[in-house]
């Protein structure tokens, strides 16, 4: 079985990608979205679900192209390589819910109209941290046909603009899946969050007020299938954000003189820069190699595959992220440097979902024992 | 030539069965890692007597022509073979240079004479080869080689010194790389190329003694060194050409090679292996989680190392720097390889400070194999050189 397999449809997605986010995102564009709510020009996003982007992974029958959420891979790590922000992560998060643990109904609801460009998003983390997505402490209650809920969820991405979020929380003691639309929130249930990586839009839900029928409890709830693509998606933005920031540092070294040479001729610059280009080589195998064996079905290696993609990447972007503040010396130290926001981006995907250390404490036993 | 499929799959059948049976008892003394590291009379007639009986048995030189002392059979046969002796880790074969290098140049573009005096010998290793392409002098820049072969008559007179000539005191014949001349457009030009007899009066490998304390390489010295014309292969002035040639048998681009496993390859299992039996207060120094995250650690960078191959078999997949993984192939594997088994050696305790004798863990492989990790972080260029070379051609950084 090939290790990693990468097809001409692929290829030319990653083409399209690459090419649609190097126009769309250009540096400028991306540090004025800081201060917006939404983070994208309405047309932009409009154009990416005209794409067909957003109902990659969602089936035919329900107006999706029926792809599989390996094929999400290279719009995301396009997106990562600029520091794009778009919903679209987010999106394709809620949408992996519907399609592993909805009910018919939910699916005919809701998967027709994110295929279409609707924005949604997920509400799996709370304040403690945590990154097992099945201990949970909100709660909801049945009472009558209505779900009541209670407590708080965090790093809720791009809430405002998502028409329907699935929220994570304990019923008779076992984590589910809930929907709450965006009708049914209250004025005050959002609240923005400040998170490290400003390109972020990341929400505090306060579920408390918050009651929604009970045909909005998802039936099953595949926590792992969620995990697995929040994963798969971090690893892919972490390996274009890798690409990104090396840009960054190169540039920066072969124009920038110190002692009258230019500083990339510093073997102290230039060795761990030769290393930063090798961990990426590196990030970007794990993350098609895990990509290609999610296509293939087989499970057990997708699952090594995942943790080593993660735990490689979110160790070598933060490395890179780090050395390219301290590689632009006085600049670096300035919010108009780019190196910083590429340190932000590298230190929000290292610690969401998992950290290198995690990822490797979950890959021991699959390895050495 | 199409391979019987059934014809192959009962071979490698029965190869595996006598790799099992014939695989010889650890000889009481440890062996080398490979043919560069032969330092003993011991260790050097042990790995010869095992490709003696490799090639009685008929598994080694398999696709080479039969009227030679080959076994004229598909290629498929001696790769099966390969392979079983690496699933049951057997003594490598220690006629490298013949086996690698001069059997498949003589095969190439040898004379009738040539292949019928050479190649049984390198097959069977009685005649054990080595190649004199570096000298003292010149580092990694084998096209500046200044030791001089002159015409005399029907002989050549050779004098000058190469240098890393392995198992040089050992070898019957040596492929050598000399200057016939100084004339000529550049520097490659007066190169010529010599099939030589080593036994001969005038030619001195003289062992160099190597951090590990042992002996495997030799300075060979060439004090006006006479041997017949028809040693010269080709032309003069074709030498560079020729040792081009040699060197893509090397490196296995082409096929042709006689097979059969080069060197005792440590990797991370051995490493895992040794860390469940190492004890620390009583239990496997595997159940150490820091022993743990460590090891992890290394087996995604090698996993990484062996993904990088199957991606770039996908040129859609590059990064913006296409000839990172090519170039960078030597420093990533042989740095890996220097910090495993450096490693190792912190999974045995106090054990760790011995060096080869029989009361250190595995006779001391770990540390030997650790001090001669360097040779690959250092040789061909050093690991800071392929760093330089890395970020100044791949990255477009401006010169150190």
């Amino acid at each position: 079985m090939a290790q990693i397999e990468f097809s001409e449809e692929q290829s030319m997605l990653l083409d399209t990608a690459a090419d649609f986010c190097r126009k769309q995102a250009p540096i400028a564009v991306v540090r004025e979205s800081i201060d917006t709510t939404e983070g994208i020009q309405p047309e932009v996003w409009q154009e990416m679900g005209a794409l067909g982007w957003l109902g990659i992974i969602i089936p035919e029958e329900y107006g999706g192209l029926g792809l599989g959420l390996g094929d999400v891979v290279p719009i995301v790590e396009s997106m990562g390589r600029h520091l794009m922000s778009s919903p679209y992560v987010a999106t394709v998060l809620a949408a992996r819910a519907l399609v592993t643990s909805g009910s018919e109904e939910q699916k005919q609801a809701w998967l027709p109209k994110i295929a279409e460009g609707v924005a949604a998003s997920v509400a799996l983390s709370e304040a403690d941290g945590s990154w097992e997505l099945d201990q949970v402490e909100a709660t909801v209650n049945e009472e009558g046909q209505s779900l009541v809920l209670s407590g708080d969820k965090c790093f809720v991405l791009d809430a405002p603009m998502a028409e329907v979020i699935v929220v994570s929380a304990n019923l008779a003691g076992e984590a589910r899946l809930v929907l709450v639309e965006k009708a049914q929130l209250q004025p005050e249930s959002l609240t923005r969050e400040v998170v490290i990586d400003e390109t972020r839009r990341s929400y505090k839900l306060t579920l408390d007020g918050i009651t929604v029928p009970s045909s909005n409890l998802l039936p099953d709830a595949d926590f792992k299938a969620l995990q697995q693509a929040a994963l798969l998606m971090l690893s892919a933005e972490i390996s274009g954000g890798l690409v990104g920031v090396l840009h960054v540092i190169v540039e920066y070294l072969n124009t920038r003189k110190a002692f009258d040479r230019l500083i990339g001729s510093y073997q102290a610059l230039k060795h761990p820069t030769v290393d930063i280009l090798l961990s990426l080589e590196g990030a970007r195998s794990h993350l098609y190699h895990a990509a290609t064996m999610l296509a293939q079905g087989n499970a057990e290696e997708f699952e090594t595959a995942l943790h080593m993609a993660k735990a490689h990447g979110s160790e070598a972007f933060a490395y890179a992220g780090d050395r390219a503040v301290q590689f632009h010396g006085g600049f670096g130290f300035t919010y108009e440097c780019d190196a910083q926001l590429y340190l932000r981006r590298a230190l929000w995907c290292q610690y969401q979902f998992g950290d290198e250390r995690y990822h490797r404490q979950l890959l021991a036993p699959l390895l050495l024992d | 030539m199409a391979v019987d499929a059934q014809e192959l799959a009962e071979f490698e059948v029965e190869v595996d069965r006598w790799m099992a049976e014939n695989n010889p008892d650890q000889p009481g003394f440890i062996l080398p890692e490979s043919f560069m590291e032969v330092g003993t009379d011991q260790q050097f007639e042990f790995l010869r007597d095992w490709q003696a009986q490799v090639y009685e048995a008929g598994y080694v030189g398999m696709g080479w022509p039969k009227e030679f002392g080959g076994g004229g059979m598909d290629q498929a046969f001696q790769d099966a073979a390969t392979r079983a002796m690496a699933t049951h880790k057997t003594p490598f074969l220690p006629n490298t240079i013949g086996l690698n290098w001069a059997g498949p140049l003589i095969l190439h573009m040898g004379t009738e004479a040539d292949k019928q005096q050479y190649i049984k010998g390198i097959l069977s290793a009685e005649d054990i080869w080595c190649q004199g392409f570096s000298e003292p002098d010149q580092g990694s820049d084998l096209g500046n080689s200044q030791c001089r072969a002159t015409k005399d008559g029907d002989e050549y007179i050779i004098s000058g010194s190469k240098i890393w000539t392995s198992l040089g005191t050992y070898a019957k014949y040596m492929i050598l790389l000399a200057r016939t001349s100084s004339e000529g457009d550049s520097k490659y030009a007066g190169l010529s190329y010599f099939l030589i007899p080593m036994q001969i009066p005038g030619v001195d490998p003289v062992p160099i003694k190597k951090l590990t304390g042992e002996y495997g390489f030799c300075q060979t010295f060439f004090d006006d060194a006479r041997v017949p014309a028809s040693c010269l292969m080709g032309s003069e002035g074709e030498g560079w050409k020729i040792a081009m040639i040699t060197l893509t048998f090397e490196r296995g681009a082409t096929g042709g090679q006689a097979g059969g496993i080069a060197s005792l390859d440590l990797n991370i299992n051995d490493v895992i292996e040794l860390a469940k039996r190492s004890k620390r207060n009583g239990r496997p120094v595997l159940d150490d989680p820091l022993v743990r995250d460590e090891l992890t650690q290394m087996i995604i960078e090698a996993r990484g190392n062996a993904l990088m191959l199957a991606r770039s078999r996908v040129p859609a997949l590059a990064t913006d720097w296409p000839t990172a993984v090519p170039m960078s192939g030597k420093l990533r594997g042989s740095e890996l390889k220097r910090r495993m088994c450096q490693f190792a050696l912190s999974l045995q305790g106090a054990n760790g400070a011995r060096f080869v004798s029989e009361e250190a863990i595995d006779g001391g492989m770990w540390q030997r194999s650790y001090f001669n990790a360097f040779s690959a972080t250092i040789g061909g260029g050093t690991s800071q050189i392929q760093r330089n070379i890395v970020g100044e051609r791949v990255l477009g950084l401006p010169k150190s």
